[in-house]
């Protein structure tokens, strides 16, 4: 079928970021002077791998015989019934093997590692768990060794993922230090790196940190939005147009920005993320960066500048999302740009709307959505009602649920 | 005379003498702020000539577990980015003279505005700025008032650098480079890396620059080595790990009483 003709962009979004690794004032590379070589050697050889028929043609074959790609977008009728109001489709990226988005990513930068560079171990850092698990399983695949840093926060709520890592034959080493998430799991990682960086590669799992990783990880996310568009505008599958919204839950923004790139064309799409609002904004406990101008300013943070939960002395601010997946200081250097632009907005859902966004899929849909990806499904809450019934909403499924049983099962109670 | 001349006059001194500089670190607000204050008077009354003035980072992530449990003991004191320069100010004020140069990840420097750090922290004594997270590339603003300040800009070398960029580095460096001993984090180590002498070369084939050298080295005779080698040797974690005990201000005297007479004889590579 015939792709609809773009509307002349008010910018090549593609050019972005600059030769130096920047998005405007945003991203860059803010490390210590050990890493500078790799990350130097880790940019060439990834802009050479994007021309490399050959390596993409392998991860393409990888993507359709492992992890199970494309994965499907689904008519939600009974929620669209619900709302009474656009018709909301699901991107189902909970069906991606290992049953989160994370494993497009982590296999991409394995396969990169294992066929273009001259190193034999990965380093990687989880929140929530479900990069540790994709980056064990794209380890276990290629036989690469593995080690896992996570926060011992992380590791009580998370314990399945934690076991399932092991299984999988990765090492998971336990962060006691500063607040004992994400975060934290991240110095780790890169203290590993430093130390470790002639023969280790660091998968980092989201569109964070140094140059070339927001873009590096947000060109392996983007088969979600280039599926994604595929699959909108064929009348078999989806909707037969573009949608007129497209909402992702934003942690560091890996999902969000794999879904939201290949739509920034198209200036008809309105593209919102939705951020973890924890118990609330004013209290400070949450994690939305563009949301609380208290806390929310321009900083650096491992590696990149982006918008920081920092206090006034540039300390950073402990974060609380009841999704360890979006439990993170800091969000990614092109989605604060995007916004900069106009291009996309942000939002943000607590605690409390994620868990209505879980129950609200699970008996309308009969998908049971990570707690991440429930922030998505929450913002519905009050998007739909803005939107006519002739509209078209797709929202990003980015993980499924079966991590978080046991905190919705704390959270909720007996049903 | 500017923060940049009085480095470089230390380093001059000591070249002159042939023997190296001592750069003890100290986290400011470890183990807590009167003793602070203590242990870099102390440790220039034994010899220190010039400091690395560290500023607690909640996330700092070119350190070992010694430095990120003391300046995150300081953190949970209250230590603050206007308290430490205040700190300085008052060791300047009872008569200190050697050269402080504050070390500090960028953020907190960056949340207090670059333009109002440099000058808070010319007007608080420091005379040059490290920042291990912060390459040249990325420093444009920060170089720029430094210069105009007269603060010395010292930015790390390691041993994976290239030689490319050992060149690129150096010429925005004034002061002294730092040169990082090995490829890891900070924290003593039994052994100093046996590529040492060959990566310190390395460097000199490329700058006049005073190098010091930092990163491991917890002992006398790993001072006299690296004195061998360097212009400077720079101390952490050995230091901080004496200051945690009881009777710390002793044990820091002790063991940079020892680092200095490494110091000032050299071995020979």
């Amino acid at each position: 079928m015939a792709v609809s003709p773009a509307p002349q962009p008010k910018l090549n979004y593609a050019a972005w970021p600059d030769e130096s690794g920047h998005f405007g004032p945003y991203g860059g590379k803010f490390v210590p002077e050990t890493l500078m070589p790799a990350l130097d050697e880790l940019e060439e050889v990834y802009l050479k791998s994007r021309l490399d028929k050959e390596f993409q043609a392998e991860l393409d074959h990888l993507l359709r015989t492992f992890v199970g790609r494309p994965t499907p977008i689904t008519y939600a009728q009974r929620l669209t019934r619900y709302f009474g109001g656009p018709r909301i489709y699901i991107k189902r990226e909970d069906l991606a093997h290992t049953g989160a988005h994370k494993i497009n990513n982590a296999l991409g930068q394995a396969l990169l590692m294992k066929r273009k560079m001259n190193k034999t171990r990965i380093v990687a850092e989880t929140g929530a768990g479900q990069h540790g698990v994709a980056t064990a399983t794209a380890a276990a695949m290629l036989g690469i060794e593995c080690v896992v840093y996570m926060g011992a926060v992380d590791m009580a709520r998370q314990e399945p993922n934690v076991y399932r890592m092991r299984l999988l034959g990765a090492e998971v080493r336990k962060v006691d230090s500063g607040s004992k998430t994400l975060k934290d799991a991240i110095n780790d990682a890169i203290r590993d790196w430093v130390t470790n960086v002639r023969n280790t590669h660091y998968l980092l799992g989201s569109a964070l940190g140094p140059h070339p990783y927001p873009t590096m990880v947000r060109d392996f996310q983007s088969v979600i939005g280039r599926e994604a568009l595929r699959q909108m505008l064929d009348p078999e599958i989806g909707p037969g147009r573009l949608p007129d919204a497209i909402v992702a839950c934003v942690g560091g923004g890996s999902n969000a920005i794999g879904i939201f790139h290949p739509f920034l064309e198209y200036e008809s799409v309105r593209l919102i993320g939705v951020e973890a609002g924890g118990r609330g904004i004013e209290g400070g406990e949450h994690a939305a960066r563009f949301a609380d101008p208290k806390l929310g300013r321009l900083g650096v943070l491992q590696g990149t500048k982006s918008y920081v939960l920092q206090d006034e002395d540039g300390q950073i601010a402990l974060t609380h999302s009841i999704s360890a997946g979006l439990d993170y200081a800091s969000v990614g250097p092109e989605h604060a740009w995007l916004r900069d632009q106009g291009r996309t907005e942000y939002t943000y859902a607590t605690d409390e709307a994620a868990l209505e966004g879980v129950k609200l899929l699970s008996r309308f849909e009969g998908i049971i959505p990570a707690l991440e990806s429930a922030h998505a499904v929450a913002h519905l809450v009050e998007l739909t009602p803005q939107m006519s019934k002739d509209q078209v909403i797709l929202v990003n499924l980015s993980g499924r649920g079966d991590k978080d049983l046991s905190t919705i099962m704390k959270e909720l109670g007996s049903l | 005379m500017t923060g940049v001349e009085r480095i470089e006059a230390v380093f001059a001194k000591a070249r002159a003498e042939q023997r190296a500089v001592f750069m003890p670190y100290q986290a400011m607000g470890y183990p807590d702020r009167a003793r602070t204050l203590e242990i870099i008077r102390t440790l220039g009354d034994v010899g220190a000539e010039l400091f690395e003035i560290g500023i607690p980072h909640s996330d700092p992530l070119a350190d070992g577990p010694t430095i990120q449990t003391a300046t995150y003991t300081a953190l949970m004191q209250g230590a603050t980015v206007k308290d430490c320069l205040a700190m300085t100010r008052e060791l300047r004020a009872a008569g200190m003279t050697q050269p402080f140069c504050a070390m500090t990840y960028y953020n907190p420097l960056f949340a207090y505005g670059v333009q109002r750090f440099v000058e808070d922290a010319v007007a608080a004594g420091i005379d040059g700025l490290i920042v291990p997270d912060l390459p040249p590339e990325e420093a444009e603003e920060l170089e720029i008032a430094c210069r105009h300040a007269g603060l010395a800009t010292i930015y790390l070398l390691a041993p994976t650098s290239t030689d490319e960029r050992i060149r690129y580095v150096a010429s925005h460096c004034t002061g002294f480079i730092y040169l990082v001993s090995v490829t890891g984090i900070t924290g003593a180590r039994s052994e100093l890396p046996p590529d040492l002498a060959d990566f310190v070369m390395r460097v000199r084939k490329h700058t006049s620059l005073p190098l010091a050298v930092g990163f491991g080295i917890a002992t006398g005779e790993q001072a006299a080595a690296v004195a061998g080698m360097a212009d400077g040797v720079i101390v952490g974690s050995a230091l901080v790990k004496a200051a945690s005990h009881e009777d710390g201000v002793t044990r820091v005297a002790a063991l940079a009483s020892e680092l200095v007479r490494g110091t000032r004889a050299p071995a020979l590579a």
